[in-house]
């Protein structure tokens, strides 16, 4: 057969796995460009996750609950081991930390606003706490980080908790960025720092190193607000079991552990993708360390890091969780990534739904930017309405899969309740390979 | 004078009681007796009354002070005046690491020498060191002043933004993005309001300027090493 015969079978060109489309594409920009990558988001690679896990609902040898009548709770008190005045939620789903300078203030007031109509908290983030949001939310959680831009007493007795940040599951180890495009004469002043440069937030803490010193820090936040708040520690999942151990030891009266499906608002795409767990894959670890110290229940634990539906949450808890906090999933229900800026999406070289370079500050939908204009997009009553009514969903949901499991509280579904779908999941959930009794290094069959 | 004793009484006690103090309190002098290097002492404090502390302490001594004098008459251990607002803390010995570290305002006398990470991430606050500081001092120090009347350590100014530094003797090293500059005339006399301010007596002109080269203001790959 002649070579050049076009009629001769042909072999398909072939993509590698390895060098895929994309992978191709990140080389070639890399080439011309010089920098990484920086976007804003979570870990977009595939882990194993929640959607890997299954209830098994009633049986012959278990009994359900009614539907939507009988009585399934869900609330939750947060920070009973040492604080005064613990917080109580009605849901046990909060909104996480995001900053104003990361977000727009009509975005925060949003999300202070569906969360109290929800009967949740939100939270503060890398900027310090604005009047917005603290107006606007009944219970406010103000993060300690290390860069401490607007930490002031005034604001930190105005908390109804704090939060010391040691790390977040974007990026464990990693401090924060905010390109110039966003510091905006008002983000300039409220974190003490010159208009448009573009600005780094430290990466460790300034004051103390390591969970000895944690323990004074805490003290000392104790004291300064009459031992009244709650306080957390939160940390990007790395380490689950060691960090669980260290912060009960230094003293928190919550510990939230980020799984690297949380987000960001900037980071190098490298780091978010590369560095800490999945969330799903700490859960047990932190489980294990609170019920060692026989804390668990008396610390409470937060899990966050992709958490998208009542599905996700009542799988958490399940896990011994005692409640969980979402931020990406915040921004999509209040408007971020909605097709309807599609065309807006085309023109910054993204689409509706992959947009994540947020720290650009050029974001249609008006949250993750500091332009008046484009932050005017965004109506903080009509968003803080949707943010309610998502997660008065993911609530509903979260029960639906607790009365099938004849739990009359939420918190009161258990690891017995679930398999898993995958032997990755199985052995991070340490939950049994459905159908089986095995779980991987726990021996079974 | 209200005489306090920590050893007796604790500190949760002696927070409550100084944080109770307001504006128009009569009680305005305080003295602290024991406090045999507890930490977070006099923390919080939001009025304008004068507390000395008679001995050393540990972490975290005078920590987000507003309004109040706060006068050490010995040691402190780290973080000493940490997220200062307003107000005055002054020691008469030696100071641990982070010194006044991220404070917003008021004026940190250190009478002996400070530790490593002085005056980090400084955010408006003013520092007068009578001796020596250590490495790292001025970490990403956002505003403010930092008087080093003795010598300072490695990497002094890392990272630093718009902080002003005043150093009379030797500078080890100076960290990224940190530069010596002209020592104009109001410099000078900012300095010399410092220094007297602080109670130290040291000649402004023996002193030399350092700030930001401001080469790290805008994010370049060539800095990302």
């Amino acid at each position: 057969m002649a070579k050049d015969d076009k009629t001769a079978p042909q072999t398909l060109p072939r993509y590698s796995n390895t060098f895929t489309p994309e992978v191709n594409a990140e080389i070639r920009r890399a080439a011309a460009t010089g920098i990484y990558d920086i976007r804003g988001g979570g870990a977009k690679r595939k882990v194993p996750h929640f959607d890997d896990l299954v209830f098994l609902g009633a049986s012959m040898s278990r009994y359900p609950l009614e539907g939507y009548r009988e009585r399934c709770d869900t609330n939750v008190v947060l920070g009973t081991r040492f604080a005064k005045k613990p917080i109580e939620l009605k849901i046990p789903i909060t909104i996480a930390g995001m900053s104003f300078g990361a977000l727009s203030a009509q975005a925060k007031e949003a999300l202070g606003r569906g969360a109290t109509m929800a009967g949740t908290s939100t939270t503060t983030g890398d900027g310090g706490m604005t009047p917005e949001e603290r107006g606007q939310s009944e219970r406010l959680v103000y993060q300690y980080l290390p860069s401490r831009y607007g930490m002031n007493p005034v604001d930190l007795r105005k908390a109804d908790a704090i939060e010391v940040v040691v790390g977040q599951g974007a990026k464990p180890g990693g401090g924060g960025m905010l390109l110039g495009q966003k510091i905006s004469d008002r983000v300039a002043e409220m974190r003490t720092l010159p208009k448009g440069i573009d600005q780094r937030s430290a990466c460790r803490h300034p004051d103390w190193t390591g969970p000895d010193d944690l323990e004074i820090k805490i003290l000392e936040l104790r004291e300064i607000t009459g031992w009244e708040k709650p306080i957390y520690v939160k940390v990007g999942a790395a380490r689950p079991f060691f960090d669980t151990t260290l912060a009960v030891k230094a003293g928190a009266d919550v510990v939230v552990i980020d799984g690297m499906q949380g987000g960001t608002a900037a980071t190098q795409d490298v780091f978010i993708e590369h560095v800490g767990i999945p969330t799903l894959a700490c859960i047990r670890e932190a489980v294990a360390a609170l019920q060692e110290l026989n804390m668990h229940r008396e610390v409470q634990l937060i899990v966050s890091g992709g958490i998208r539906s009542g599905a996700d949450v009542a799988k958490a808890l399940a896990l011994g969780a005692d409640a969980v906090s979402i931020g990406t999933a915040a921004m999509i229900a209040i408007g971020d990534n909605d097709p309807k800026w599609e065309a807006e999406y085309q023109a910054l070289g993204s689409t509706a739904g992959a947009y994540d370079d947020w720290h650009e500050g050029r974001d249609p939908a008006g949250i993750s930017t500091q332009d008046p204009e484009l932050a005017k997009r965004l109506d903080p009553v009509e968003a803080g309405r949707r943010l309610n009514n998502y997660l008065k969903v993911m609530t509903l949901e979260a029960q639906t899969l607790a009365r099938a499991c004849g739990k009359n509280h939420v918190n009161n579904l258990e690891p017995e309740d679930l398999q898993a779908l995958t032997v990755e999941a199985a052995a991070m959930a340490k939950v049994p390979l459905a159908g089986t009794s095995w779980i991987p290094g726990q021996g079974g069959m | 004078m209200q005489t306090f004793d920590l050893e007796a009484n604790g500190l949760r006690a002696l927070n409550e009681t100084l944080q109770a103090q307001t504006n128009t309190t009569n009680e305005t002098a305080w003295d602290v007796v024991n406090p045999r290097g507890s930490h977070a002492i006099a923390v919080g404090l939001d009025a304008p009354i004068e507390v000395t502390v008679n001995g050393s302490t540990g972490y975290y001594c005078a920590g987000m002070n507003q309004q109040a004098t706060v006068h050490v008459k010995g040691n402190v251990g780290p973080g000493v005046a940490e997220n200062m607002m307003s107000g005055k803390v002054v020691v008469e010995g030696d100071a641990s690491q982070y010194a006044g570290a991220t404070g917003h305002g008021g004026l940190l006398v250190i009478k002996g020498n400070a530790s490593s990470r002085c005056g980090i991430s400084m955010k408006g606050i003013d520092i007068v060191v009578g001796g020596n500081v250590g490495h790292m001092s001025a970490f990403m120090a956002q505003a403010g002043h930092l008087v080093v009347c003795g010598d300072a350590g490695d990497a002094l100014g890392d990272s630093i933004y718009e902080a002003k530094l005043f150093v009379r003797g030797s500078v080890k090293s100076l960290g990224a993005d940190c530069v010596e500059k002209e020592m104009r005339p109001e410099h000078i006399a900012k300095l010399t309001e410092l220094l007297s301010e602080a109670g130290i007596d040291a000649d402004p002109a023996e002193f030399k300027r350092y700030g930001s080269a401001r080469q790290l203001y805008s994010f370049n790959i060539d800095n990302a090493y």
